[in-house]
């Protein structure tokens, strides 16, 4: 096959960035604590992703097909990121931590694990957590912990296109029409009670704080709060009056969305214990 | 490029121009997509894409145009404030830059074999 | 004014001279083998042809990304995962491609739309077959993109500028699809025997609608001769399925996987591959509606349609707003 070389718009190259793979087979070796703090990360990433698949072929308009599937599949890349990093404490691969951990072992949190619902719920769960992994990432990448380090610093630029697409859609369906603000609201006020829990610092992360490893999730809050409550009134919305949903957190307390999440993703995998694809 | 009205085509362009709207909503406007694939080139045309303003038609031109690095910086255009030149005019338009070789450095032949000329 | 079937494309009905001219000039254009630009004149059956042939195939390319969406959520892995994510993503943005050549016909987007919703407009009969197995994840990208390649290959030819360079990016962009279809059919064909089970059947599925997507035998093909006098065909129907069956025969050796066809052998004398005849009614009761899967793939367009109508409605209200702000700030401006 030959094409025009002369049509340079469509000159087309796989560009210079970590891979998994890259990661898998660099030889460094998680300790347990570190793993455990790359499957919060993972976990999140990846159970966004799968959320985000779901849209490809259902979006408003095919240019937001094509919108959503790129945020998806950076997200996904993400998930790869950490659960092969994760998986090198194991001798696990990605695959194994994906495929074939129970819902207790997996350490998302609830927000990520909500339903799409309408575009306006969707648009919602990502104006929260691309703020929340913005303000996340750009810490991160001062870790101690180089993969994590050289892991944040290509997602934090992702992530900050993901920001601005759920910014700009909050813009528009926030002072768009009636119905569209209406939405909005209805969206806020499902999804805020899953705020808190990402804020919340455990042991673990502690622990790793201390070494200058993780990132402290309270320390995010007062940011987070900041730049969130301007875009809303940008968008002439504003932060619900709700409190944070009991419960959750990363060692076991998770919504009743994961097992279903799980149970469709795995299926396939679990049919065919061993096999590679 | 969208078509204007020209005198061979109106009928179809006319109905184009008067297409209803999709019922109860705004169609999105059309926009034409450049993108310069590297530094030291031209923009070049890619293609085009429907957005509701410039904001959301630059993000959707990187996802459609630049999903395998094609690009280092991307322009889009309402297609309707592009004016270009009369297709029936297509002869006279053009050529007045026909036969003037002497514009060219291939016409002056006596200076062959001289450096740097 | 209507068309006649002439190897020219000319009208059979009284032109006026500036018809006349155009004429003249477009058949030079045809003649010479060069392009055809949006704003040239030319004849109204190239147009509506055009139309048609590059609405469908973008169609096509939208509701073919549903067989393919509905594995997203369960690929077995998570690499299989992001390529699948990536394809039908790419699927949408050659959909898009398209429709933006069809628009420079002077058929808008939600008009092509809005045909495809009523059922007026045709997509490739393929995409009603259901997707029942991982493996039709390899049997999708090995034999309905490679068909679809064998098809689009000399298309990036076509007379038709616009449709031309839609389908260069498209070919270009493809080119990893039907790899990574047959990557997966060489994992399962190479895996456990369940694996190799799932791969051949899906093969046996997919062999004859894949050949089928090259459209009806020549003779049966009325439409064919002026799209290749038009220089928009390149090949006909029966030369690129020829062609198709004469590649895809070596590959699945390779695969050590079968192709459900007894007649299928190697001619010496013809030097390509016989094979049998295909079931022409199938193909046809498919296309007019009676497959699978086409009641399931229009409501699934309509309803993401339907369900965006709010979305699309107050992304252009608020751009409404914006402008509408912005004049006024100007106005202000100049006023002080």
């Amino acid at each position: 096959m030959s094409f025009a070389s002369h049509d340079s718009a469509t000159k087309q190259s796989a560009g210079i960035a970590i891979t998994a793979e890259e990661i898998g087979a660099s030889g460094v070796t998680a300790s347990e604590d570190v793993a455990n703090y790359a499957l919060y990360l993972g976990d999140d990433a990846l159970m966004l992703a799968q959320r985000l698949g779901w849209w490809i072929s259902r979006a408003p308009e095919l240019e937001e097909d094509i919108a959503l599937g790129n945020i998806g599949l950076d997200l996904l890349g993400h998930a790869r990121f950490f659960l092969t990093y994760a998986g090198t404490a194991w001798g696990k691969t990605e695959d194994d931590l994906a495929y074939f951990r129970d819902e207790h072992e997996f350490r998302s949190c609830r927000l990520v694990e909500q339903e799409n619902g309408d575009f306006a719920q969707t648009i919602v769960k990502q104006l929260i957590f691309s703020y929340y992994q913005y303000e996340l990432y750009r810490r991160l990448v001062e870790s101690k912990d180089e993969t994590l380090a050289a892991i944040a610093d290509k997602a934090l630029k992702e992530i900050q296109y993901h920001q601005d697409h759920a910014s700009q859609w909050t813009l528009r369906l926030g002072k768009g029409t009636e119905e569209s603000h209406r939405r909005m609201e209805k969206a806020l006020f499902y999804m805020w009670p899953y705020v808190d829990e990402l804020f919340a610092d455990d042991e673990l992360l502690t622990r790793l704080a201390e070494q200058g490893i993780a990132v402290l999730p309270s320390s995010l809050r007062e940011d987070f709060d900041r730049r969130i409550e301007a875009i809303l009134a940008e968008a002439e919305l504003r932060v619900p009056a709700v409190d944070g949903a009991w419960g959750g957190d990363r060692s076991g307390e998770f919504s009743e969305h994961r097992g279903h999440i799980l149970t469709e993703m795995q299926v396939l995998a679990r049919q065919h214990p061993g096999a590679t694809w | 490029m969208t078509q204007q009205q020209s005198s061979q085509n109106a009928e179809e362009l006319t109905m184009a121009a008067t297409a209803p709207e999709p019922e109860g909503e705004t169609a999105w406007g059309l926009w034409e997509v450049f993108v310069r694939s590297s530094r030291g080139l031209s923009h070049v045309h890619a293609g085009s894409l429907h957005a509701p303003d410039a904001t959301m038609a630059l993000r959707n031109a990187r996802d459609l145009y630049t999903r395998r690095n094609e690009g280092t910086s991307v322009w889009v255009v309402p297609s309707e404030v592009i004016s270009s030149s009369d297709p029936d005019s297509k002869g006279g338009y053009f050529e007045s830059a026909q036969g003037k070789s002497y514009r060219h450095a291939t016409y002056y032949t006596k200076s062959e074999g001289v450096k740097h000329l | 004014m209507a068309a006649t079937n002439t190897a020219g494309g000319h009208l059979s009905a009284v032109q006026t001279p500036e018809e006349q001219a155009g004429q003249e000039y477009f058949d030079r254009v045809i003649a010479e083998d060069s392009r055809i630009e949006p704003r040239d004149w030319m004849p109204e059956g190239y147009r509506k042809t055009l139309v048609r042939q590059v609405s469908q195939h973008a169609h096509s390319e939208i509701i073919g990304m549903q067989p393919e969406a509905n594995w997203i959520t369960r690929a077995p892995s998570l690499k299989r995962k992001a390529i699948l994510m990536a394809k039908v993503q790419d699927e949408a943005g050659h959909g898009l491609y398209l429709y933006s050549a069809a628009e420079t016909l002077g058929t808008p987007r939600h008009v092509l739309n809005q045909q495809l919703l009523s059922g007026k407009a045709k997509y490739s009969s393929i995409f009603n077959y259901p997707a029942r197995t991982w493996a039709d994840m390899g049997a999708i990208g090995w034999l309905v993109d490679g068909a679809a390649i064998a098809n689009q290959v000399p298309l990036c030819r076509a007379s038709y500028g616009p449709y031309g360079r839609a389908m260069v990016r498209i070919c270009k962009e493809e080119s990893f699809h039907q790899r990574q279809g047959w990557e997966i059919l060489f994992e399962l064909s190479h895996g456990t025997p369940a694996q190799k089970q799932m791969a051949q059947d899906a093969v046996n599925r997919f062999y004859g609608p894949a050949l089928q997507m090259f459209g009806p035998p020549d003779d049966d093909s009325p439409n064919s001769r002026q799209s290749m006098a038009w220089n928009i065909k390149r090949f006909s129907n029966d030369e690129l399925r020829q062609r198709f069956v004469d590649m895809i025969v070596p590959q699945a050796e390779a695969l050590g996987l079968t192709l459900p066809d007894p007649d299928l052998k190697w001619n010496e004398e013809r030097g390509h591959y016989d094979f049998g005849e295909l079931d022409w009614n199938e193909f046809k009761s498919v296309i007019a509606g009676k497959g699978p899967c086409n009641v399931q793939r229009m409501q699934r367009r309509r309803q993401a349609h339907e369900n965006g109508a709010w979305v699309r409605e107050a992304a252009a209200e608020y751009a409404r707003k914006e402008a509408a702000a912005q004049q006024t700030a100007d106005t202000a401006l100049i006023g002080a």
